[in-house]
């Protein structure tokens, strides 16, 4: 038996399983479209720094260059005391005050502390000429962190040029430009520095005072070499990039579309090479602040009294029987500095990399 | 054990996979079930779940992917709670599957021949004191010229047809009951393709296993299929022999991939195409999974799956369209 | 001004291949093939892979640098000096919608780009203007153009690509496989969109595919390429209904039909063998190896296309 209600339509009797048949209209564009919903737009870089986040390794060596960098920034402004500054009391020369243990005092000092005056503390103790070890070290970091940072700088802008011109151009000219960079490899470099350290020392004079004289010689026989030498890692795995890129479609595209080769590589090829920049831009500098300190380890390095991490633990080396912590400090420096930039490196790479994604 | 109803039967799988941006079902309460000696094709577009049901019936799917419900009966026995070892004895033997893509398919520092025999000296009893003969004997079987030749080749040497033969040298050289094929064509040649068709019917013809055929490529399906379910988001949404399906399509989805493929008759009129974008799996609809596309779509349809209806004996569809013409003819039966 | 909008005369496309100690060999890729397209008319271009079908398309827009024959594009013939200018008149559509748009752009400036090169507007607001434009005459939503190319379907990124292709209003564009990547659902969406871009726009296209069936259905005349050569030209339903050579002949009995009963039916030309290297060609014809009429001439002599009925032309000499 079937009801129907007043348009004619048969009523859903309670009981039965028959299905509402108002639900047999017709659904509209709107309510269909709310199904296709369009994910939230981020780009490349958004995507990656999220999973950067994610790397409690990386985040963590993130956190301890930052502090690392403000610490260096901070701490000169707030100890009283110069890197080359010999330690004195009341304008006298404090020669008790030679190879301190870290927070105690000479004996001027502690007579300084006893008539009422405060003495900013030695956290670091001092060094065999009496100046204060701390602001040594913190000035060494300093020395390290700019040698590596511009010695890559030099690489990455040296190499890119180099790199992209040899890949995208490929053929004879790649072919040529590619065995230079093998004899270039092949060069030992530890000779070719200090082959140049010599020279330049006769040949270069610099005028007193300057940041250039300060840094010495060596410094930039450094980075010379390091322009000279080290720049065909980068240059390699540029035009490898390039090479690999070369291959997409919309490399062709843009030349269908009538773009000349300048702005092929500036517009398509060296944006979508920039995540591989980065990272191994990121990892050359823990290498670089490394070739660096023990090049400075053997004496090759910053001109005294500039201090660098590599030259105190080299300085280090004479009283390390008796005192241990002066090796220690500076070792310790580098070790951490070059250990964040690296696990910071693996993870950027690790979050980057588009070929990595699941 | 030795009756059983069908030779496969796969009741109500689910399968997920888990991934960065969240758990994708895609396979979502698939049935069928296939017989000796029958082809069953699984049409469906990309993200239809069509070769990851085939995956799960060998359980060979990635690592961040397993069945989540639902069982795979072989010969009587549930394959779905089998130990991996139990697993292993059945892939090769019992069951074998050729993928698409010949070229990364096979070893590139092996063989064809030690390729082969691998399996040979691993599941079958019969040819274990000879697994070069039987390699041999296979290579001829699927048309290879100058067997003893390439027996001794490395896949680099070999055209794309003849890879695939090889891989399907290697999927039946223990004579398994099934075969299933991944798109065992899609990258071939339309000419090489016609080859390793026919080559698998003369092959069915000759062995007697069955085949799942699993492919977007409707006159594939059109020759060789007998049976054929289609799918769309992990769902099946019709499913009948191919007469059925292709000249009495009924459900929305069926209907407009064989409107919008260029065919006989119809050869110069305007293309119809199915409307919208394919679905995006994480984030799927309450109910019908093709409604956001349907141009027949009802309010029920955004709320609730279809029931599967049959249509006739041959012939089933989860459908709501098919479903209201039904009580509409039920009323109608009513009222006269 | 001749009443051809493309005319292309023994168009020949070597590759130098090294294939043992200072040893080079020629790749043939493209070996004299020569055809013409009207203002506005679809040709299609098939044949399998190796056949050197995209080399045309791509040595007709000068992106390789032919080995031998003319190019001429509504009157003018094609060379390096007045490539940059032609730019502007022929375009293209690529198969892989994935790696033809760059990952680092925005939709904006993938469309914008040609524009760009071109200097094709006076303002900001007009270059804007013209994206937007273009966006909709491919289907695209006004808000999508800041979005990033791997934020979107297949199809969807097909049409950026076409709507780039039409940012300099060509009148010429080769399609490469423009929907051999795609799902079938989507392809009839795309197809549809070329149609009606040339109805609206009097494009004409050459289109590149394997699929016969839309090469048919889009095409008002098919051209059959096998091994670099040209073997069959005809109008389309002529060439499917009346094919004469034997390599197009095989080729259509290949080709599976959506259709059970005609499947079961069909008596198929199954060829024997493989297509051939093309490092290795065959003496004369190239398909004389896998050829059921093969006789002693055409291991000697190479058949040229010659003219059977109205359009129609074959490169054979048994057939």
């Amino acid at each position: 038996m079937v009801n129907y209600d007043e348009n004619g339509t048969p009523k859903k009797n309670k009981l039965s399983l028959q299905i509402d048949l108002s639900k047999f209209e017709p659904a509209t564009e709107e309510e269909k479209k709310q199904q296709d919903v369009m994910s939230k737009s981020s780009t490349f870089f958004k995507d990656g720094m999220r999973k950067l986040r994610k790397n409690p390794l990386a985040m963590a060596s993130m956190i301890v260059l930052v502090l690392i960098i403000v610490l260096i920034i901070v701490a000169p402004l707030v100890i009283p005391y110069g890197y080359s500054e010999i330690l004195s009391v009341n304008g006298k020369r404090d020669k008790g005050a030679k190879n301190l243990a870290p927070f105690t005092y000479s004996k001027m000092e502690q007579k300084y502390i006893d008539e009422g005056n405060y003495r900013f503390p030695h956290v670091f103790g001092t060094d065999e000429q009496c100046r204060d070890y701390f602001v040594r070290v913190i000035y060494g970091t300093r020395v390290s962190l700019i040698v590596g940072f511009f010695a890559s700088l030099i690489v990455l802008i040296i190499g890119m040029i180099y790199g992209s011109i040899s890949g995208y151009l490929g053929g004879t000219v790649d072919l040529i430009m590619m065995r230079i960079v093998d004899i270039i490899y092949s060069l030992p470099d530890m000779l070719m520095v200090i082959l140049l350290s010599v020279v330049f020392k006769e040949v270069l004079v610099f005028p007193d005072g300057s940041i250039l004289a300060k840094l010495g010689t060596n410094m930039v026989s450094l980075f010379i070499v390091f322009g000279l030498l080290y720049w065909v890692g980068m240059a390699r795995l540029i035009r490898g990039q390039i090479l690999s890129i070369k291959e997409n479609d919309y490399v062709l595209a843009a030349r269908t579309v009538g773009a000349k080769a300048g702005r092929i590589i500036r517009s398509h090829i060296l944006p979508n090479c920039l995540s591989v920049i980065i990272i191994s831009t990121a990892l050359q500098i823990p290498s670089a602040i490394f070739t660096e300190s023990y090049l400075s380890f053997i004496g090759l390095g910053v001109q005294a009294p500039m201090p660098s991490l590599g030259s105190l633990a080299n300085a280090a080396r004479q009283g390390l029987q008796t005192y241990p912590y002066k090796l220690v400090f500076p070792a310790l420096a580098i070790c951490l500095i070059v250990l964040s930039l690296n696990l910071l490196g693996d993870g950027m790479r690790d979050a980057f990399d588009p070929k990595l994604r699941r | 054990m030795d009756n059983y109803e069908h030779l496969l039967s796969v009741q109500n799988l689910h399968t997920a996979f888990t991934t960065d941006n969240g758990t994708v079902q895609a396979v979502n309460g698939v049935s069928f079930n296939l017989d000796k000696g029958k082809t069953l094709g699984i049409v469906g577009e990309s993200g239809s779940g069509k070769s990851v049901t085939a995956y799960s019936v060998m359980q060979i799917l990635s690592e961040n992917g397993r069945i989540t419900e639902g069982n795979v009966v072989f010969k009587g026995d549930n394959i779905t709670k089998w130990s991996e070892k139990q697993m292993r004895s059945f892939r090769g033997k019992n069951c074998s599957i050729i993928f698409q893509d010949p070229m990364t398919s096979l070893n590139p520092v092996f063989t064809v021949g030690n390729q082969i025999m691998e399996g040979i000296r691993l599941h079958s009893t019969q040819y274990q004191s000879s697994p070069k003969e039987r390699a041999l004997e296979m290579l001829k079987l699927v048309g290879i010229n100058e067997p003893e030749k390439r027996l001794k080749q490395y896949p680099y040497e070999l055209s794309g047809g003849m890879r695939q033969r090889v891989m399907i040298a290697m999927a039946l050289a223990c004579e398994p009951d099934i075969l299933i094929a991944d798109e065992p064509t899609t990258a071939l040649d339309v000419t090489i393709q016609a080859q390793i068709l026919e080559l698998m019917q003369d092959l069915q013809a000759h062995m007697g296993m069955a085949i799942i055929m699993v492919t977007h490529d409707l006159g594939v399906i059109a020759e060789m299929c007998d049976e054929i379910i289609v799918m769309y988001g992990g769902r099946i949404c019709e499913r009948g022999t191919a007469d059925e399906i292709f000249y009495n399509p009924k459900h929305e989805y069926t209907k407009g991939l064989l409107r919008s493929i260029p065919s006989g008759a119809n050869m110069k009129q305007r293309l119809i195409p199915i409307s919208g974008t394919p679905i995006n799996m994480l984030n799927m609809p309450k109910g019908c999974a093709f409604c956001p596309r349907c141009d027949s779509a009802m309010k029920i349809c955004l709320e609730q799956i279809p029931d599967e209806i049959s249509i006739n004996e041959n012939h089933k569809a989860s459908c709501w369209v098919n479903i209201r013409d039904e009580q509409k003819k039920e009323k109608e039966a009513v009222t006269t | 001004m001749s009443e051809n909008l493309l005319e292309v005369e023994h168009l020949k496309q070597y590759f130098p291949i090294r294939t043992g100690f200072g040893k080079i060999t020629p790749l043939k890729a493209v070996d004299d093939v020569s055809f013409t397209i009207k203002p506005g008319e679809t040709l299609g271009l098939v044949g399998e892979s190796g056949c050197g079908k995209t080399t045309v398309g791509r040595s007709i827009l000068r992106l390789y640098e032919p080995t031998d024959g003319i190019i001429r594009f509504d009157g003018e013939e094609v060379t390096d000096k007045s490539i940059p200018d032609l730019r502007k008149q022929m375009q293209m559509v690529f198969q892989d919608p994935y790696s033809s748009l760059d990952p680092r752009m925005t939709v904006e400036d993938i469309i914008g780009e040609p524009l760009d090169v071109h200097h094709l507007y006076k303002s900001r607001a007009e270059r804007r203007e013209r994206i937007l434009n273009l966006m909709d005459i491919v289907g695209l939503n006004a808000e999508h153009a800041t979005r990033y190319a791997h934020e979107f379907s297949g199809g969807q990124r097909q049409r950026i690509g076409i709507a780039r292709a039409l940012a300099v209003n060509p009148k010429f564009i080769v399609c490469d496989e423009p929907v051999s990547a795609l799902d079938v659902s989507i392809q009839a969406q795309v197809i549809n969109m070329f149609e009606d871009l040339q109805q609206k726009l009097g494009v004409a296209y050459l289109f590149i595919a394997h699929d016969l069936l839309v090469v048919q259905h889009i095409s008002n005349r098919i051209a059959v390429m096998y091994l670099g050569h040209l073997v069959e030209t005809a109008e389309s339903n002529e060439l499917m209904d009346h094919p004469i050579h034997p390599y197009t002949m095989s080729l259509l009995s290949a080709v599976p039909i959506p259709d059970p009963k005609i499947a079961r039916h069909k008596s198929r030309i199954v060829l024997e063998g493989d297509v051939p290297s093309p490092l290795k060609m065959p003496t004369g014809c190239p398909f004389r190896t896998r050829c059921l009429y093969a006789t002693d001439k055409c291991a000697q002599e190479c058949p040229k296309l010659t003219e059977r009925s109205e359009g129609h032309m074959v490169a054979c000499w048994v057939r």
